[in-house]
C-alpha cells in the first residue's frame, strides 16, 4: 500500500516540492547568511528597486532589500504559519468530529452544534476583529487564529465518517468483545480515517498560507517577521505593481503556487488511494487492453 | 439449583421509530412477543425471511440494543443495563458471528491483533508467551494449520472461510457459552459452507457450546440443528424438534417456506408440476402496520374469520413442538398434512371471489 | 448437435482481464449451445467465470475485461444466417439488444432508474425499438407487462423505491420481456430475494417461457435451484465449464468430482441425513490458476497427470459431457 502510493509521480513530485520548501524554511537563514551573504532587512542604499542583476540574482525592492534573501527567509514564516495553522485546523478536526460521529447521541448533538457555530460564523471579520483586538500579531497568533476559526468543515466530513464506520461490523464485535471506548476510537475507527485526514491537512496547508499572506495582505501580521504574504503587501503598498516592479511580487506569489500545487498533487495520490475508482489506468495496462481490442476487433 | 437454560429470551418485543417525509414517524414493530430458549449444548434454528425479525432477535441477544419489553436472561438470571463491566461479562458467555466475514473484521489489523486483544481484555493475567499460545491454540481448534501461517496475516490476503474462521476464533478467545450465529454461511462459497457447520457441530460436541444458528436456508438449519423455530413478521410461529417441524409442518407459514424450499430430491418429477400454483405466493406485511389477528392470514389458505381479529394461542403438540394457529384450536389441523399451500389456495381461491 | 432449433451458440469464448501484471482468463474456451426455449443453468462458486460469462454474451463487459476470442452466434427466428454478436459494432448491436436477448440482473435496483416511474422505463424501452408506438400505448403495454409478472397494472406510476425487493425484481423481468426477446440472460435474479419469493419467481419465469418461448440462460450459485429448474446444467470452475448434461443426469451421476462435491454441499431437506464434508479447500485465484486441472488441489479423486494435463470437455454419455482425466482413464481401461 505504502510502496504504491510513492509509485505515482504525482505524488512523488508533490513530496518533492513540500520537502524543497521545508527544508528552505528550516535551512534558510543559514542559506541566506552563508551562500549569498546577504542580510534580508540589509538595505542596500546603492541598489533601491533594481532589477535582476548579478549582484542582486532577482533584483531589489523598494527599500533596497535583497529579494532572494526575503523571499528564502519568508519560506519560513509562510511555512511555519502553513503548518501550525494546518495542525492546529486538523487536530480540532479530528477531537470534536470522531467523537462526535461515533459517540452520536447526546455527544454528537453538542459538539455538532459547536461545529455549526463555528461553520456558519463570518470568519475573516472575525479573525479581523481579534487580529485587532491582541496587538502585536506575531506568526504564532496568526497561525493559532487561522487553526482555531478554520476546521469547522473537516470536523463534518470526519463526523459522517466516523458515524458510518461506527456502525461497521467490526466495529461491533470489538465493542462485543469488551474493547475498551478510547481504543474503538483511536484503534478500530481512526486508522480508517488517515487518508481522510492526510488530504485534509494538506488542504489546511494550502489554506493557512494563503490565509496568511491574505491577512498579511490586509495590514494584519507581525511587521518585523519575514513572510511571503508581508513582502507581497509591502509590494502593494509601494505599488509594485503599477511600477513595473515585477521581480519584486512575482517570487513570493509563485512559491505559493508552488507550494500549493505541491499540496494538490499530494492529495490526488491519497484521494487516488483511498478511492480506486479514481486512480488513472497505468499506461501499461491501457496500452494493453487496446491491443487486446485492437486484435478481436470490434469492441463496444 | 441449576438453571435449564442458558440463555433465554422471554417475551421480548423491540420496536423501532423511524422517522419519514415532513417529519412523520412510525413505529416498526421488529419483534413482538417472542420467546427463544437455549440449553447448554443445544442448537436451535432460527428460520425467516429476511424482515422477520430474527436478525434483530440475535440483537437483542447480544445486546446490541435492550429489548422494548420482554427480558433476556442468561442462567436464569434477568441482565437489563448495567455499565461496561456487566457488558463485558455477559460478553465473555455470549458472542456473535456477523453474517459477512469481509465485514467483522478490521481490515488494518492482523489476525494475531485480533486473538491477542480478545484475550488481553477477557483473560488479563496472561502474559505475551501464554497469549501466543491460546492464539495459536485457537487457530488450530478452528482448522486454520499451522497456526502460524495465519498469525500474521491481513484478513484480505485470507478467503473468505478463513475470515469466518477467524472471526469464530476470536469469538472462542472468550470461551463463551452461546453462539449466536447471523446466517454465518450465508456470504461463503457454497463448496466451504458444510465445513463450517461441521467445525459448529464439534464446538458444540467439544465444549458443550449453545448455538443459536439463523438462517433462512432450512436444509442447512436440518443438518445442523436440533431443534428449529420459525418466525414471521417478527412473531414466532411454530418451534419444535428438526424432524418433526420439517416433516409434518403445524403451522401454514412454515409449511409454505418448506414447499418453497429447493429440494434436488423432488426434481426428478414433472417440472411444471413441480412449481403448478407457485405464480403468486404474496410476501410479508409491512411491520409498522402489521395485520391484525393472525399476522399470515392474509397469505394463508386456510384462513378463518378469526385469523383476521384476533391473535391465535400457543398450541403445545407434546415433545416440545407448539405452533401458534387457529386451525389446531377448531381441529382443522389434519388439513395442513393432508394438501400442499398451492392446492390449498387454489380451492381458496373461488370463495374468495365469492366474498 | 446444431440444427434449427438452435437460438445460441458459443464457440471458444475467452475472456481476460488486461492487468498490469499477467492477465487473468476469466473465461476459458467456453462453448456450448443453447436450444430454442431451453433453459441452461450454469453453475458456479465465486471466480468461476459465471459473472464474467454473462457480461461476455450481452456484451456488457468493459475494459479491462476484454474477450480475446470465440464467436456468440446468434440464430434468428426468420432462419437467416446467424450473427457474430461478439463481432458486432456498437451501432449493429443496438439491433440485437432487447429484442433478440436481453439481460435481468442480480440486483433489480441496478436495472431500474430510481428516479423515474416505472411506466416511464418501460415506455422509453418499448418505444426506443418501435418507434410507431406513441407514448399512451407504451404506457398501456407497460401495465399489460408488469400483470404478467403478477404485479396490478396501476403500480406503473409508482418509483422503482415504492415497490418491495420481490416486485422490483419481477419488474425488472418483465421489463427483459417487454421487447420479446428470443434469450434472456439471467444473472443470480433470484439471490437477494427470500425462498418464497423465489419459487413465485421460478414459477413466473416457467410460466412466461411457455407463453412467450424465450430460451434462458440462467446463472447461480446455487446449484440445487438449478436441479429443480434448468432442462441442462453447465458447471463452471476456473473459467471453464467442467461439465455439461441434463439436469437429472448431473443430480444422479455427476462424472466430475467438482460437480459431485458441489452437489453434496446441499444438505437434503426430506432424505436420510449423513455427514457431509463440502469441498475441502477454496476456490482458485485466477491470478495464480494452478497448473493441468484447475480442480486438482481439491480433488479428491486426483489421479497422476492432473497437475499436468489440462483436461478437455468430452462426451461421456448422451448430451452429457464433462472434462475429467479420471473419465478418460476409466473410458480407455473399459
Amino acid at each position: 500500500m505504502r510502496t504504491e502510493f510513492l509509485r505515482s509521480w504525482k505524488v512523488r513530485t508533490g513530496l518533492g516540492g513540500i520537502l524543497f520548501f521545508v527544508l528552505l524554511a528550516v535551512l534558510g537563514p543559514w542559506l541566506v547568511d552563508a551562500l549569498l551573504g546577504v542580510d534580508p532587512r540589509a538595505n542596500d542604499t546603492s541598489a533601491i528597486a533594481q532589477p535582476p542583476s548579478g549582484e542582486h540574482l532577482l533584483g531589489t525592492n523598494q527599500f533596497g532589500e535583497d529579494v532572494l534573501a526575503q523571499t528564502i527567509a519568508g519560506a519560513r514564516g509562510s511555512m511555519f504559519v502553513g503548518f501550525l495553522g494546518a495542525a492546529v485546523g486538523t487536530v480540532m478536526a479530528i477531537l470534536v468530529g470522531v467523537p462526535a460521529g461515533y459517540f452520536g447521541g447526546r455527544v454528537d448533538a453538542a459538539l455538532n452544534f459547536v461545529t455549526n457555530i463555528f461553520l456558519v460564523m463570518p470568519v475573516l471579520p472575525l479573525i479581523l476583529i481579534v487580529a485587532g483586538y491582541l496587538q502585536g500579531t506575531g506568526l504564532w497568533v496568526i497561525a493559532l487564529i487561522i487553526g482555531l476559526f478554520g476546521w469547522s468543515g473537516g470536523a463534518r466530513t470526519l463526523r459522517a465518517q466516523s458515524l458510518s464506520l461506527s456502525g461497521r461490523d467490526f466495529v461491533r464485535a470489538m465493542q462485543m468483545l469488551g474493547e475498551r471506548g478510547h481504543r474503538l476510537v483511536f484503534a478500530e475507527v481512526l486508522p480508517h480515517l488517515t487518508g481522510i485526514i492526510a488530504s485534509m491537512f494538506l488542504h489546511a496547508m494550502i489554506g493557512a498560507v494563503l490565509a496568511e499572506a491574505g491577512l498579511a495582505f490586509l495590514g494584519i501580521s507581525d511587521a518585523s517577521a519575514i513572510s511571503w504574504g508581508t513582502m507581497i503587501q509591502s509590494a502593494q503598498t509601494q505599488s509594485a505593481v503599477l511600477r513595473g516592479l515585477w521581480w519584486w511580487f512575482i517570487p513570493p506569489g509563485l512559491c505559493i503556487a508552488l507550494i500549493g500545487t505541491a499540496a494538490a498533487l499530494v492529495n490526488f495520490g491519497v484521494d487516488e488511494l483511498a478511492n480506486p475508482k479514481l486512480r488513472t489506468a497505468r499506461r501499461k495496462t491501457v496500452r494493453r487492453t487496446a491491443a487486446a481490442l485492437e486484435k478481436t476487433g470490434s469492441q463496444a | 439449583m441449576s438453571p435449564d437454560y442458558v440463555l433465554e429470551a422471554r417475551n421480548v418485543s423491540k420496536h423501532f421509530t423511524v422517522r419519514g417525509s415532513l417529519g412523520r414517524s412510525a413505529v416498526v414493530q421488529a419483534v413482538q412477543d417472542a420467546t427463544v430458549r437455549l440449553k447448554p449444548g443445544q442448537i436451535l434454528a432460527l428460520v425467516g425471511e429476511s424482515g422477520s425479525g430474527k436478525t434483530t432477535l440475535a440483537r437483542l441477544l447480544a445486546r446490541f440494543y435492550e429489548p422494548t419489553s420482554g427480558e433476556i436472561a442468561l442462567r436464569g438470571e434477568p441482565v437489563a443495563g448495567g455499565g461496561r463491566a456487566a457488558r463485558r461479562a455477559y460478553h465473555s458467555d455470549v458472542q456473535l458471528i456477523f453474517q459477512d466475514p469481509f465485514g467483522s473484521l478490521n481490515p488494518l489489523h492482523r489476525v494475531r491483533y485480533n486473538l491477542d486483544r480478545a484475550l488481553k481484555l477477557h483473560h488479563p493475567s496472561l502474559d505475551g508467551d501464554a497469549r501466543l499460545r491460546r492464539a495459536t491454540a485457537l487457530l488450530e481448534r478452528v482448522s486454520l494449520t499451522p497456526a502460524a501461517d495465519y498469525l500474521d496475516k491481513f484478513p484480505h490476503e485470507l478467503s473468505g472461510g478463513q475470515r469466518q474462521r477467524v472471526v469464530i476464533a476470536r469469538a472462542l478467545a472468550v470461551e463463551p457459552k452461546v453462539l449466536l450465529g447471523d446466517e454465518p454461511i450465508s456470504m461463503l462459497d457454497v463448496s466451504i459452507r458444510l465445513e463450517m457447520l461441521n467445525l459448529l457441530e464439534k464446538l458444540r460436541a467439544e465444549d458443550g457450546l449453545a448455538l443459536l444458528y439463523i438462517t433462512h436456508d432450512i436444509a442447512s438449519a436440518r443438518y445442523l440443528c436440533d431443534d428449529i423455530a420459525v418466525m414471521y413478521a417478527g412473531q414466532m410461529v411454530e418451534s419444535g424438534p428438526k424432524e418433526e417441524v420439517i416433516a409434518a409442518p403445524q403451522h401454514p407459514y412454515t409449511k409454505l417456506l418448506i414447499e418453497s424450499s429447493p429440494d434436488p430430491e423432488r426434481a426428478a418429477g414433472d417440472r411444471d408440476e413441480l412449481f403448478e400454483g407457485a405464480d403468486e405466493l404474496g410476501e410479508p406485511p409491512s411491520l409498522i402496520d402489521p395485520p391484525a389477528g393472525c399476522r399470515f392470514h392474509p397469505r394463508c389458505p386456510f384462513a378463518m374469520t378469526q385469523c383476521r381479529s384476533e391473535a391465535p394461542p400457543v398450541t403445545g403438540l407434546g415433545d416440545g413442538h407448539w405452533a401458534r394457529c387457529w386451525l389446531h384450536q377448531h381441529g382443522r389441523a389434519g388439513e395442513l398434512a393432508r394438501t400442499t399451500h398451492a392446492a390449498a389456495m387454489a380451492r381458496r381461491a373461488p370463495q374468495e371471489v365469492a366474498t | 448437435m446444431t440444427n434449427t432449433r438452435t437460438v445460441l451458440e458459443v464457440r471458444g469464448l475467452d475472456v481476460e482481464y488486461v492487468t498490469a501484471d499477467l492477465p487473468v482468463r476469466a473465461c476459458a474456451d467456453v462453448s456450448f449451445t443453447l436450444g430454442r426455449g431451453e433453459i441452461l443453468g450454469v453453475a458456479g462458486e465465486s471466480g468461476s467465470g459465471k459473472s464474467t460469462l454473462i457480461t461476455a454474451l450481452t456484451r456488457l463487459q468493459r475494459p479491462p475485461a476484454v474477450t480475446t476470442a470465440g464467436e456468440i452466434l446468434f440464430h434468428g427466428r426468420d432462419g437467416a444466417p446467424p450473427v457474430d454478436l461478439a463481432a458486432l459494432d456498437a451501432r449493429e448491436l443496438r439491433r440485437y439488444r432487447w429484442t433478440a436477448v436481453s439481460i435481468v440482473m442480480q440486483s433489480a435496483m441496478d436495472a431500474l432508474n430510481p428516479v423515474m416511474r416505472i411506466g416511464a422505463q418501460f415506455a422509453d424501452a418499448l418505444r426506443a425499438h418501435d418507434k410507431a408506438l406513441d407514448k399512451r400505448a407504451a404506457w398501456v403495454r407497460a401495465a399489460e407487462l408488469l400483470a404478467m409478472v403478477g404485479i396490478s397494472g396501476d403500480r406503473v406510476r409508482d418509483y422503482p423505491h415504492q415497490l418491495s425487493g420481490g416486485m422490483r425484481q419481477r419488474a425488472a423481468i418483465a421489463l427483459a420481456l417487454a421487447c420479446r426477446p428470443q434469450l434472456v440472460v439471467m444473472d443470480e435474479p433470484t439471490t437477494a430475494v427470500d425462498v418464497v419469493m423465489q419459487r413465485q419467481i421460478l414459477a413466473q419465469v416457467l410460466r412466461l417461457r411457455r407463453e412467450l418461448g424465450f430460451a434462458v440462460v440462467f446463472v447461480t450459485h446455487d446449484l440445487s435451484l438449478l436441479l429443480e429448474l434448468a432442462d441442462r446444467i453447465a458447471v463452471m470452475y476456473a473459467g471453464r465449464i467442467v461439465e455439461l448434461g441434463s439436469a437429472a443426469e448431473l443430480y444422479r451421476a455427476p462424472r466430475h468430482p467438482y460437480t459431485q462435491g458441489l452437489r453434496d454441499s446441499f444438505p437434503p431437506l426430506h432424505a436420510p441425513l449423513r455427514p457431509l464434508s463440502g469441498i475441502p479447500g477454496s476456490p482458485p485465484d485466477l491470478r495464480r490458476p494452478p497448473s493441468g486441472c484447475a480442480f486438482h488441489p481439491r480433488c479428491a479423486r486426483r489421479i497422476e497427470g492432473c497437475d499436468a494435463r489440462l483436461p478437455l470437455l468430452e462426451a461421456v454419455g448422451d448430451g452429457h459431457q464433462a472434462a475429467c482425466l479420471f473419465n478418460t482413464r476409466e473410458g480407455a481401461g473399459r
